[in-house]
């Protein structure tokens, strides 16, 4: 299980894109923290700024606004070449697409010893080869992979690659980004098995982004639920799917479909409509702790009310 | 109960300059009247070819039917003219593609792309077929459709474009509809919406369906029966309730045992391990015997046939042989198999929770 001990911290952290004249708010102030070792699970529904969220962090994108510090120092803001390749080297992405994320001319080896390269990470070429074929071990390929293309590989072998990648630098912290939402069901589990197994041994901690909510908590230890830019909910995994508070996380957790016909059949789907959930005059919703460690979006009259009925 | 479809040994091939790419071979199975059947399988598997040459959608060259009967009524599909196919497709049998977004044109309206059909071949006015335009955005619950009816696609949100390409397939009232993963690329809560939306409009209009899906939580909502493909055959068929509460074969445990349950955490997925097999030269004996624990000397030698269960439930796994060892299968599937929903109901299965 996770310490308590805060790896990431974002605070109001904003990411407005200019389109033309008018101004797409991805990520609209978002205030969370991951802990040392844990998997926070991202979830929500299309567009509403989970991958811009994980890009944002990791830098690919500068904040518009906001905060991200991990283990205590700050990401964002100036930073010298050395600073930015430390923190490059802790914290790693894996991307949703299996087929596009892997350059197609570069053979196995090399896709995963670049970062090796990059931070100058082995002595020898012997040094660099063994930490290959470790990975490749480590992941459940083999050194018979090494020096073949990935158009040589399945999804889910690619996928695996795509993890070998990222672990060659030894990060601490590793976005996934719908690491199996290209994959088939059998070979989900898969990635999803060699996942945990790598945060165990190695003491590694996620942020998993996702669309398929029944896999989310199965890998998570607390999951963020966004809506429209914003964390609307947030709490242990267990905790949120078995008392969900928000009315959108309630919407969404009812439309689960379940492999069970009998539970199919007497499921009822909640429909949430913002226009129907308004605050009044216009007060902001903030994310307020209404149980220790269960969060949610809502006003101070709302919060009144969360601590009379729960 | 009335069989509206029935496939008989139905293969089909593509030649490629690798080879031959059986990715149909032999498969049966039949459609009632009015049911759901779901087919599901992972990626590979002959999904899609087989819907596709029921609709005889095969491209020629590369692809081609082989062998096989399709019998609709008292035709045999797989026999007619691509002239007399093409009374069939869309106004007795329609299909709704694998890919939404691809299948609308973007320079045209709404309204035109479901009128098109309707006045060639329903022989409709244009204003008639306008009507019954706007008559069909409503049935799939487009808001406003008078209005929307003249917007173009790009107009509309995913999971709109979705409800049109279903109202275009519905135009002619088609005695059978094949879906082939009409809700894969959406979220869950506009999946939620189209999958409430076939159930009821094959209440009201009594339509057979064929359901290809890989996603078993969704079997498990619209299916009445289901197939389950590997390699490009049917292992095992059953009805919904025969194969979550009392599968069979061993992949349908894997296929099962890949997904995780609500209530569960600490439990390792059920992976299946390795990937499915070439089907350009398709291994000799059952084709899941490589990547099957509990695959037998025999499994590698001889492909097993459809064993019965009961009359509505069969599988291909020589498990069932009555000489072969008793097997268990795993304790999670067991598990599995007396219910996977979570012991307390999620919000929203009863009458759901507070402040909504
Ligand atoms: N580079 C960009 N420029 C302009 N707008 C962008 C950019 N990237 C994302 N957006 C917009 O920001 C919003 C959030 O996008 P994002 O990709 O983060 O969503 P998401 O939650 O990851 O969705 P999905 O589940 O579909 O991947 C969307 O409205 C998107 O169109
Ligand atoms: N035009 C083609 N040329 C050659 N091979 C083809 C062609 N179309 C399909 N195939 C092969 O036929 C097999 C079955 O493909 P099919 O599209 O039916 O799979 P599916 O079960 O629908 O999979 P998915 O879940 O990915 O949609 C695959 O091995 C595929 O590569
Ligand atoms: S929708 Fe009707 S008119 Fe149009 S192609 Fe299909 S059957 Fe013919
Ligand atoms: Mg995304
Ligand atoms: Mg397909």
């Amino acid at each position: 299980m996770s310490s308590q001990e805060k790896l990431l911290e974002i605070k109001n952290l904003k990411q407005h894109f200019k389109v033309g004249k008018s101004t797409v708010k991805a990520v609209d102030g978002l205030t969370f923290d991951i802990y040392k070792g844990e998997t926070f699970g991202l979830v929500g529904e299309s567009g509403c700024g989970k991958s811009t969220t994980g890009r944002t962090i990791i830098r690919l994108y500068d904040a518009t606004d906001g905060e991200v510090r991990f283990n205590g120092e700050d990401v964002h803001g100036k930073k010298s070449a050395k600073e930015l390749k430390k923190f490059n080297q802790k914290m790693q992405m894996i991307f949703q697409d299996p087929y596009a994320s892997l350059n197609p001319r570069m053979t196995v080896s090399d896709i995963i010893a670049e970062g090796i390269d990059i931070h100058g990470l082995s002595t020898s070429k012997k040094a660099r080869m063994d930490k290959v074929v470790d990975l490749l071990e480590t992941v459940g390929l083999n050194k018979e992979h090494a020096n073949r293309y990935p158009h040589e590989f399945s999804g889910g072998q690619r996928q695996r690659i795509g993890i070998a990648r990222a672990l060659a630098v030894d990060p601490e912290f590793i976005i996934a980004d719908e690491p199996i939402s290209a994959l088939d069901v059998s070979i989900q589990a898969q990635v999803v098995n060699l996942m945990k197994k790598l945060q165990r041994e190695k003491g590694l901690t996620y942020l998993f982004i996702a669309h398929d909510l029944s896999m989310v908590k199965y890998i998570s230890d607390r999951i963020g639920v966004m809506y429209r830019g914003q964390i609307v909910e947030l709490a242990e995994s267990e905790e949120l799917y078995r008392n969900p508070l928000h009315p959108y996380t309630q919407s969404l957790l009812s439309a689960i479909p379940l492999p069970d016909p009998e539970y199919e059949r007497s499921r009822k789907r909640k429909v949430y409509d913002p226009e129907k959930h308004l605050p009044k005059d216009g007060e902001e919703r903030v994310l307020r702790e209404v149980m220790e460690g269960h969060w949610i979006a809502c006003t101070e009259e709302e919060y009144q009310k969360y601590q009379v009925t729960i | 109960m009335e069989k509206i479809l029935e496939v008989n040994d139905l293969h089909v091939s593509f030649d490629t300059f690798a080879g031959e790419v059986q990715a149909v071979r032999g498969v049966n199975f039949h459609l009632n009247k009015g049911e759901t059947l779901a087919i599901v399988g992972e990626s590979g598997s002959g999904k899609s070819v087989t819907s596709k040459a029921v609709m005889r959608l095969i491209p020629n060259p590369p692809g081609r039917i082989k062998e096989g009967e399709i019998k609709f009524g008292d035709r045999d599909l797989a026999q007619l003219s691509e002239k007399e196919m093409q009374k069939i497709r869309g106004s007795e049998i329609s299909m709704i593609f694998q890919d939404p977004m691809t299948s609308l044109n973007p320079t045209m309206t709404i309204g035109k792309q479901i009128m098109e059909g309707l006045v060639k071949h329903q022989n409709m006015s244009k204003s008639e077929a306008k009507e019954r335009a706007v008559e069909l955005l409503k049935l799939v619950g487009i808001p406003n459709a008078e209005g929307r009816v003249n917007e173009f696609p790009h107009q509309f949100s995913g999971g709109m474009r979705q409800r049109v390409v279903i109202a275009i397939a519905l135009a002619c009232n088609p005695r059978v509809l094949i879906a082939d993963e009409p809700t894969t690329a959406l979220d869950v809560t506009i999946q939620a919406q189209i999958l409430e939306l076939l159930n009821d409009l094959q209440e009201k209009m009594g339509t057979s369906i064929i359901f290809i899906t890989h996603d078993l939580g969704v079997v498990a909502n619209i299916a009445d029966r289901v197939a389950v493909m590997y390699a490009g055959k049917i292992v095992e068929t059953g009805t919904v309730d025969e194969i979550f509460y009392n599968p069979q074969h061993p992949y349908t445990w894997g296929l099962l045992g890949s997904m995780p349950s609500l209530d569960s955490t600490d439990e390792e997925l059920i992976a299946i391990p390795g990937s499915p097999p070439d089907l350009l030269d398709p291994p000799k004996g059952d084709a899941f015997a490589p990547r099957n624990p509990y695959a037998m000397k025999i499994d590698t030698e001889m492909e097993p046939p459809l064993f019965k269960i009961s009359d509505t439930h069969y599988a291909a796994t020589w498990l069932l042989h009555e000489k072969a060892p008793k097997v268990e299968p795993p304790g999670a599937i067991k598990k599995r198999m007396q219910g996977m929903a979570p012991s307390e109901p999620i919000i929203g299965a009863k009458d759901g929770g507070k402040n909504v």
